[in-house]
């Protein structure tokens, strides 16, 4: 499936299974999202200081949510705008909150977090105005695209989100969502796990290099072009020396040269930079894989306990015996037995139930293990493409070092001649 | 910063010898004994200035060829700083260790232990009794920019550097090798010296004559310059602010390379650290942080030719263009001296003989000053010259250097893994 990196990897969306009228309501409600309902912008942007966590001041910058009413104009009302302020981890905590919540949904995404793997030219302060204002129309951009999904639009938090200055952050930490962040499962298969694990090294290990590299680059702009101004001084000086002027002159000029070569050798980088950078991007495509495989196994695990479960309930119904404590059991002990007619149409639904979990069972288990043979097929495929492309752009990165160089020679080699008839 | 000696000496004897290096021949006894002042008034001379050798044949000997090591006699290091502790103060010492073939010298090796102090003493000297020769520059006495301290390791090796700089400029001028303060300043013992320092001319009859000497030259500056000196000037009010300039550039260059060298260092690692979790990748990603490591190496002995070769000479001659404002001045000064004496004679009516003759000698002594500063300025030019090729030469070297290691290490790089990439697909041809 053909993905666009702005919106980041994500899983196909499953339809989830629904009882169809519940399904013909969603098709209603798809024309019917809250942008229809309510207008909504991220105004403006401004810095603020406070103390974090750990009590240390910081600064940061705090995003403007103007939300009105879309009414019907009637006799040219403007309707009252509200409006509060939001800072970028709170959209982060919402994108979590919906990403854990709707996990069959392709969440949009949220602009950079920081003014990362940029070097000189752009800044990498996250207090640039410049930054701030993409920030700005991102952070837009996404409240507009989840406000504009049929499913994501109606859930309560998102709206709060909008609406309710105080206490929003309480309310989502009191769903629960960070729990299912990490499901808890019996039979992982290992190889997931490990491919989890993986891609949570490379991710981490490839943010760090294209961090730094950012940084040489920046440094090695710098060593190039203070040399430029050699270019100038020596030209200067060249006009008040007989003898040595013509030397000067020409080792200027070449300094020039040497001064400048270094914005096609960045602009070249950058290339190399986008290589590894899609890579990071791939770790997350890696991640939502394992994610949906660790779904499934959760599915596939809940469902068998639940049949384990009742299976153990129709034991005991029909031999009398209760094996585990139950508050039914001692209910029934303390409030009087149920009649035998009672009891063999308990045992009958039981019975019924355990035959659809079983068959259910079957299905899920058949599909789990498709699932993993499809996606394993299709990581093996990914680890030899990404083997190749890195090992490839690692060549391409040093085809470039070895340019860079042999230009650097011949600078400098002029620049000596220059120098020796000083 | 050095001390401008705005002080003109007692007029000592003019004893420069003349013209330019090339101008050393041995059968110019003639020329050579023109320069020698009409008034040999050496009891008016500091008992410790140089004394005039009186024959133009001990002249001849002494001349020195600048560019000619082998024929050099005397050589000077100066090394092994050490730290003194007293009461009051704490400073650091240098050996001075001289080895010399001259037949004036007592002995052919001499060690002493000098200070800052001493160097400083020296350089006064030689101001005094050569007021219109280039003395070289010492190195200062505080740095203001950066926050070296006054004892760290770094700021004590390019001061040593420079000190033996100093001295070794010294030692190849023509006439300077010759001064009697150098001579002792190499070879006494500390208590000699300090007995000796004492001996001179105190300090403030020093200090009365630079009063005298600037208020002379704001009387009314000076008629005429001459061309030649006019030249010199417009010269090195241009040559001052390039080589300022130059000694920012190249201080810039460094710390832009030592930024560069740092981020280096973390930069390589992070590709062996990726390996680690890539089993396929691991020659490639160790060979990419092979390379980078190796750069960065190649970096550091760039950023030391750097601090080695070219800061130390740019900033002598940064220190140096002062130093030739303010000979330049003093010869301004001399010429000022005459010209109120003249402007004195056509005034007064008494005392005319008494003008007469004072206007005489300060003739003498301008043609003197004159003809000692051209011929240094000469010398002084062709020295400039050289270093600075050969500074920039070696910089140039330096990054040639730098840019082949780089080059040898990532070729060898692709060669290995073209070499795989190679067996890959013969492997892959096999049925």
């Amino acid at each position: 499936m053909e993905r666009s990196r702005e919106d980041g990897p994500e899983p196909p969306p499953l339809p989830p299974e629904e009882p169809a009228a519940e399904q013909r309501g969603r098709a209603a409600a798809m024309e019917d999202c809250l942008l229809k309902k309510i207008e909504i912008s991220v105004s403006e942007a401004e810095k603020r200081t406070g103390r974090n966590a750990v009590n240390m001041q910081e600064t940061y910058t705090a995003y403007l949510i103007e939300t009105r009413a879309v009414e019907s104009q009637t006799e040219g009302q403007c309707s009252p705008v509200d409006s509060l302020w939001r800072r970028y981890s709170e959209f982060e905590l919402l994108r979590n909150y919906l990403l854990v919540t709707f996990p069959h949904i392709v969440v949009p995404p949220l602009p950079e977090k920081r003014a990362e793997f940029v070097w000189h030219k752009l800044s990498a302060d996250n207090m640039d105005p410049d930054f701030v204002e993409r920030r700005r129309i991102g952070l837009e951009n996404f409240l507009l695209r989840v406000a504009s999904h049929p499913i994501l639009c109606q859930d309560k938090i998102f709206y709060s989100f909008l609406t309710q200055e105080g206490g929003w952050k309480e309310m989502v930490n009191e769903t629960g969502f960070q729990l299912k962040l990490v499901l808890e499962l019996k039979n992982p298969d290992k190889r997931f796990t490990e491919l989890k694990h993986y891609s949570d090294e490379l991710q981490s290990v490839i943010s760090h290099l294209l961090r730094v590299r950012a940084r040489v680059a920046d440094r090695l702009y710098g060593v190039y072009k203070v040399h430029g101004n050699y270019g100038r001084v020596f030209s200067e000086w060249s006009a008040i020396e007989k003898e040595m002027g013509d030397g000067l002159q020409s080792a200027g000029h070449h300094m020039d040269v040497y001064s400048s070569s270094i914005d096609d050798i960045l602009e070249e980088e950058e290339h190399y930079a986008d290589q590894l950078k899609e890579y990071l991007f791939y770790a997350e495509a890696l991640r939502a894989v394992c994610r949906k495989h660790e779904l499934m196994q959760y599915d596939l695990e809940m469902a068998a306990q639940d049949l384990t479960s009742k299976k153990q309930q129709c034991e005991e119904l029909a031999t009398g015996t209760v094996r585990t404590f139950s508050l039914k059991g001692m209910t029934s002990k303390l409030f009087g037995q149920e009649t035998p007619e009672q009891r063999e149409a308990k045992i009958k639904v039981l019975e019924e139930q355990i035959h659809e979990g079983e068959e259910q069972l079957k299905s899920k288990n058949l599909e789990g293990r498709d699932f993993v043979k499809t996606a394993w097929a299709d990581i093996e495929r990914f680890k030899e493409q990404k083997n190749r492309d890195l090992k490839e752009a690692l060549i391409s990165y040093a085809v470039m070092q070895i340019s860079m160089c042999k230009k650097g020679i011949q600078v400098w080699t002029n620049a000596k001649e220059c120098f020796s008839k000083m | 910063m050095e001390p401008e000696s705005g002080e003109a000496a007692p007029p000592p004897p003019c004893a420069e010898p003349p013209g330019s290096p090339d101008v050393l021949a041995f059968d110019d006894d003639e020329e050579d004994l023109e320069v020698f002042s009409k008034d040999a008034s050496l009891a008016e001379a500091n008992p410790f200035s140089p004394l005039i050798p009186t024959s133009p044949l001990s002249m001849i000997n002494h001349y020195k060829f600048e560019d000619e090591p082998g024929l050099r006699d005397l050589f000077i290091t100066v090394d092994d700083p050490e730290s003194h502790i007293t009461a009051i103060e704490t400073f650091i010492t240098y050996r001075v260790a001289t080895k010399t073939s001259r037949s004036e010298f007592d002995s052919s090796e001499y060690e002493v232990r000098r200070r800052y102090q001493d160097f400083l003493w020296l350089k006064s000297r030689l101001e005094e009794a050569h007021p219109t020769l280039i003395i070289p520059p010492l190195p200062e006495k505080f740095i203001m920019k950066g926050m070296v301290e006054r004892f760290s390791e770094e700021f004590i090796e390019t001061r040593r550097r420079a000190l033996q700089k100093f001295l070794s400029r010294i030692a190849d001028h023509p006439t300077l090798t010759f001064n009697e303060d150098f001579k002792i300043f190499l070879t006494a013992q500390a208590w000699e010296l300090s007995s000796h320092k004492k001996q001179g001319p105190g300090l403030f009859s020093r200090m009365g004559q630079t009063v005298r000497a600037v208020a002379s030259s704001v009387r009314g500056g000076i008629k005429n310059r001459p061309e030649i000196f006019m030249e010199m000037n417009d010269y090195m009010e241009i040559f001052t602010q390039k080589i300022n300039l130059l000694d920012k550039i190249s201080h810039r260059i460094y710390k832009e390379e030592r930024d560069y060298f740092h981020e280096m260092k973390e930069y390589g690692p992070i590709h062996t650290l990726w390996s680690a979790s890539e089993e396929d990748l691991v020659d490639s990603l160790k060979g990419v942080a092979n390379c980078i490591d190796k750069c960065c190496k190649a970096t550091e002995k760039r950023m030391t030719g750097l601090s080695e070769n070219l800061l130390p000479v740019i900033h002598e001659y940064v220190l140096y263009s002062d130093i030739l404002m303010g000979v330049l001045k003093r010869r301004d000064q001399i010429q000022a001296e005459l010209e109120s004496k003249v402007d004195a004679l056509s005034t007064k009516k008494a005392e005319k003989d008494l003008l007469r003759e004072e206007i005489g000698k300060l003739e003498d002594k301008v043609e003197c000053a004159n003809n000692a500063l051209k011929a240094d300025w000469d010398r002084w030019k062709q020295n400039m010259q050289y270093d600075m090729k050969s500074a920039f030469t070696n910089v140039a070297e330096s990054n040639l250097q730098y840019y082949e290691q780089c080059l040898a290490s990532w070729e060898s790089f692709l060669t290995s893994q073209t070499v795989d990439l190679h067996l890959e697909e013969d492997s892959e041809d096999r049925p």
